[in-house]
């Protein structure tokens, strides 16, 4: 369990951890190495060189802007976990950063690795997702960005271009007075790799009709799923327990669900149609009790 | 590479592979076998020291990426020669060990856990110590350590053991 030799850098800056990326097809970006280092270790993984990001400043941050709140991709797990902009803004992000591995792997992890690392049970990717968050890079010396939906491809594909470093995810602020979140996974052992994922928020009017909802399943599909048609049954509408499920069924019925030793497809279905109608309602019973005036 | 590594308050050099992992350089070049190589690849825990009071995985960062942080081990824990942090004693009166393998790991998590939270509820030393896989006891004697180490630093009423 040693990793192949590589070479080490540590870059000052984003420019040049590209510099270097684009000199090396064989380097790639460390930043908490919790994915990473265990695939080197098993040597599924050989870099050449490694390019550390943890500690380049310009990676870490939360922030408020434009109605969004940015995250740095090398803000820490832990550190996002904590952040009141993190907790007041994005409340389903922490809710969900608590699922994520367990504390010493948080301490360590960053939120743009684990996004970048695309693993269909990630549950910063779910909430990416289901927020419809904007994923943004850099490529040399051009900055882009991408949808949430756009970026992950399959399971570890994203549409990262080679040579890229993430430098940021934006989530949308919903700016709603009474919103309420849900997140509930089910796996074999606290703090290991879900076998299903449901994370959901809701905004409701005084009246406690739905305004706006977003809902999502993680670790069923090669990516994360969001529900669409669900959000567009249920805008405008007060959200009843029988009506969502069976609309949940419905949309689930559509779905090619994965397989493995762990769980089967059917049983990855029926639980995903239990715990999407889990995270909404408790969203919903969250956002019932903000008082609207 | 040369690299400088800060434990329990000492800043030593050594000179590693960039593949060496902080867990092999603890324990080969600076002597501190307190960390345990269990799995080498993140699942166990034995190999958990404390990271600016943080509990980390020593086997998933590097030797050379670890410079400049406070790293705490299992040996630096006790407040003198001979003596045991109050961690360490209730873990020994419990019966919270059996084979010692995962324990120097148990108890720097509870230690990191205890600076923060004097009064944890079960379910929060439960969640504390769910990255570790202790493979003798069945946890609940380690559980009933942390307990009982959180209600003896509570009565001594002063802050825990200040880590070197």
């Amino acid at each position: 369990m040693k990793p192949a030799p590589f070479e080490y850098s540590r870059p000052a800056t984003v420019e040049e951890a590209c510099a270097i990326l684009a000199d090396d097809d064989g380097a790639r970006i460390i930043a908490g190495g919790q994915t990473l280092v265990p695939m080197m270790a098993m040597r599924l993984s050989r870099p050449t060189r490694l390019v550390d990001i943890a500690r380049i400043n310009a990676l870490t941050f939360v922030r408020e802007k434009d109605g969004e709140v940015a995250i740095g991709a090398a803000t820490r797990q832990c550190n996002a976990e904590r952040d009141p902009m993190v907790r007041n803004k994005i409340p389903l992000l922490a809710t969900a950063l608590p699922f994520v591995g367990h504390a010493p792997t948080r301490a360590r992890g960053t939120i743009g690795g684990s996004l970048a690392n695309a693993d269909p049970a990630a549950e910063i990717s779910l909430v990416a997702v289901t927020l419809g968050a904007t994923l943004v890079y850099r490529t040399g010396n051009e900055i882009a960005k991408t949808a949430a939906a756009e970026f992950f491809l399959g399971p570890l594909i994203t549409a990262l271009p080679a040579g890229s470093c993430l430098t940021a995810v934006r989530f949308p602020v919903w700016k709603e007075k009474r919103v309420g979140v849900g997140f509930h996974e089910i796996n074999a052992r606290r703090s290991d790799f879900a076998f299903v994922s449901a994370a959901a928020q809701v905004a409701l009017d005084e009246e406690g009709v739905c305004r706006r909802i977003a809902v999502g399943v993680g670790a069923v599909t090669d990516t994360p799923m969001r529900l669409a048609a669900i959000e567009q049954a249920f805008t405008g509408r007060r959200i009843k327990e029988n009506e969502l499920r069976a609309a949940v069924n419905q949309v689930l019925s559509y779905t090619e669900f994965m397989s493995d030793l762990h769980a089967s497809a059917e049983y990855r279905q029926r639980v995903a149609e239990t715990l999407a109608v889990r995270a909404v309602m408790d969203a919903v019973a969250q956002a019932e009790k903000i008082n609207a005036h | 590479m040369r690299t400088e590594l800060t434990v329990n308050g000492r800043t030593r050099a050594v000179e590693v592979e960039p593949r060496t992992t902080l867990l092999d350089a603890l324990r080969d070049q600076l002597g501190l076998t307190g960390a345990h190589a269990g799995c080498e690849h993140g699942v166990c825990g034995a190999c958990t020291v404390l990271i600016d009071g943080a509990p980390v995985r020593s086997c998933l960062i590097f030797a050379v990426q670890a410079d400049g942080y406070s790293i705490t081990t299992i040996e630096g824990l006790a407040p003198g020669p001979g003596e045991l942090s109050p961690v360490q004693d209730a873990f020994c009166e419990t019966h919270g060990l059996q084979c010692g393998y995962c324990t120097p790991a148990m108890i720097l998590v509870a230690h990191a856990l205890l600076t923060k939270n004097s009064t944890p509820t079960p379910e929060e030393i439960v969640d504390a110590i769910s990255g570790n896989i202790c493979r003798c006891t069945g946890y609940a004697q380690i559980i009933e350590a942390i307990a009982l180490a959180a209600e003896r630093m509570r009565g001594t009423n002063r802050p825990p053991e200040q880590v070197r």
